[in-house]
């Protein structure tokens, strides 16, 4: 287990409870974090919500399962390059876009 | 062959110093969003190669730039920049400077299941060139020896992909990334005429990949290649297994790859726990000489013993000995690194 692992899991609560929330309300899942600009994103909301019809993903599952194929996990990271390392590894890892949103939960819960 | 192979002897011209310019100025353009932050990563290494008694050094610096611009667009760049620090009979040493591009590209998120690439891109031809190549990830310092086929020219193309998830979910997924590149004999950016790619299935409870790799040259000679990896890495214990085939006009091969890392001996920070050993065994056929498949131009087998120590701050030291055994002669090889990786965001992001 990673030092980044163990951090994000004592965190579980917090994803859990976002997961949650995701849940109940298809359209919050766009603008997550508060901090991002997603809000200028969600301009089709008839497929974000086709996308939220099925359970999310679990963002720490994602992680679990992809994050050690290729390489060690990484033994953290600032979390103002999260959305930088999980693009890039979407590319990489030809992840989904699904998959991307649920590690980008796990990353700022 | 060294873990450099796909970098082959590019060299960085003012049009490739531009373009990289150029990315650094979209990343101040970019990081919009306070996850976005251009980042900054790689490794500095320090590699000694002994084969049959000729000790060759390596001092190579390998950065990447990766900066994301808005939520679709994402530009990455990986550069190298090594001295070759040769033996040379009564003369001393011989040192020869590379400085030059393995990737520049831009990709382009269509949607969930559709990623287009543009740029100069790794091929993605079997498992090596696009995942195992930076040295801060092979556990071995060489490339397999199977490399070349499907990998032609430098084993970066100039041209497109697309590639992405057919589908994902808790039990499977499935992916997919196919390539054209236009060729180009610009040295910068020197790549091949040539078309193809892979698909692979992941079970990611079982952890369990099987791929396949085709490639198809387009020069004069229309060459296919086809490739197929199975690569396992148990949940549960830290053992990795890695296993590819491919099979060129002139030649084939494969390769097998094992390493456990002894982080079950009182954990992965525990002095024994931070060591890993790794065994490798390759086998190359020729069927027919081909001076351009840089595969060994007899049937060769190799094996590799190698046994890493992950040192604190992501620094690592890899020592191995491979013994390689064809019909021109055996060779012992010997090697060594010190490894370290770097991340970091290209300031400080919002909070
Ligand atoms: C298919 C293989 C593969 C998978 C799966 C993968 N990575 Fe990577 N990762 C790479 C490679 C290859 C690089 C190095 C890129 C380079 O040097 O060109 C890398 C680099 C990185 C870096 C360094 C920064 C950067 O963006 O280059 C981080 C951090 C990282 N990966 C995190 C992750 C996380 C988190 C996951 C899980 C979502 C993951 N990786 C899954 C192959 C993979």
């Amino acid at each position: 287990m990673n030092n980044l692992l163990k951090n994000i899991t004592k965190n579980i609560p917090a994803v859990s409870l976002g997961v949650l929330l995701l849940a109940a309300g298809p359209l919050s899942s766009q603008t997550s974090d508060p901090n991002s600009a997603a809000t200028t994103t969600n301009q089709k909301p008839a497929k974000v919500k086709a996308v939220h019809a099925t359970q999310p993903r679990d963002g720490q599952q994602v992680f679990a399962q992809n994050c050690e194929r290729c390489h060690n996990a990484p033994q953290g990271f600032s979390p103002s390059i999260s959305g930088t390392v999980v693009k890039h590894m979407r590319v990489r890892a030809n992840l989904s876009k699904e998959d991307e949103q649920a590690l980008m939960r796990f990353f700022n819960p | 062959m060294s873990y450099l192979t796909p970098l082959r002897n590019i060299r960085l011209s003012h049009r490739s110093a531009i373009a990289l310019l150029s990315m650094g100025a979209l990343c101040l353009a970019s990081a919009l969003v306070a996850q976005d932050v251009p980042l900054i990563s790689g490794a500095g290494s320090f590699t000694t190669n002994t084969t049959g008694g000729n000790t060759s050094y390596q001092p190579a610096l390998t950065p990447v730039l990766v900066a994301p611009v808005g939520q679709h667009l994402l530009f990455e760049s990986r550069a190298y920049i090594v001295d070759s620090i040769n033996p040379q009979p009564h003369t001393g040493y011989d040192t020869q400077f590379h400085v030059g591009v393995a990737y520049a590209q831009a990709d382009y998120f269509l949607n969930s299941h559709v990623t287009l690439v543009g740029g100069f891109s790794l091929i993605p031809f079997g498992t090596y060139n696009e995942r195992l190549s930076p040295i801060w990830i092979n556990p071995l310092q060489d490339a397999p020896l199977i490399y070349g086929i499907g990998n032609p020219g430098s084993g970066s193309g100039t041209g497109g992909q697309i590639r992405g998830n057919i589908v994902s979910n808790e039990n499977y997924s499935i992916t997919y990334a196919t390539y054209f590149s236009a060729g180009s004999t610009d040295f910068q950016i020197n790549s091949s005429r040539s078309t193809g790619g892979q698909v692979e299935l992941y079970l990611p409870k079982a952890r369990l990949e099987i791929g396949t790799s085709y490639g198809r040259l387009l020069e004069h000679d229309k060459m296919n290649a086809i490739g197929t990896h199975v690569w396992w890495e148990p949940a549960n214990i830290p053992l990795k297994l890695r296993s590819e085939y491919a099979h060129g006009p002139h030649s084939q091969g494969y390769w097998v790859e094992t390493d456990y890392r002894l982080s079950q001996f009182h954990g992965e920070n525990s002095a024994i726990g931070r060591l890993e050993p790794i065994f490798r065994i390759q086998q190359t056929f020729r069927n027919s000489p081909d001076n351009n498949d840089e595969l060994p131009a007899q049937n060769t087998q190799r094996v590799d013993f190698g046994l890493d120590y992950h040192l604190p701050h992501e620094v690592r030291m890899n020592t191995s000995y491979a013994r390689q055994f064809s019909s021109s002669g055996n060779v012992n090889i010997w090697e060594t690194a010190l490894i370290y990786r770097f991340l970091f965001p290209t300031w400080k992001g919002k909070k």
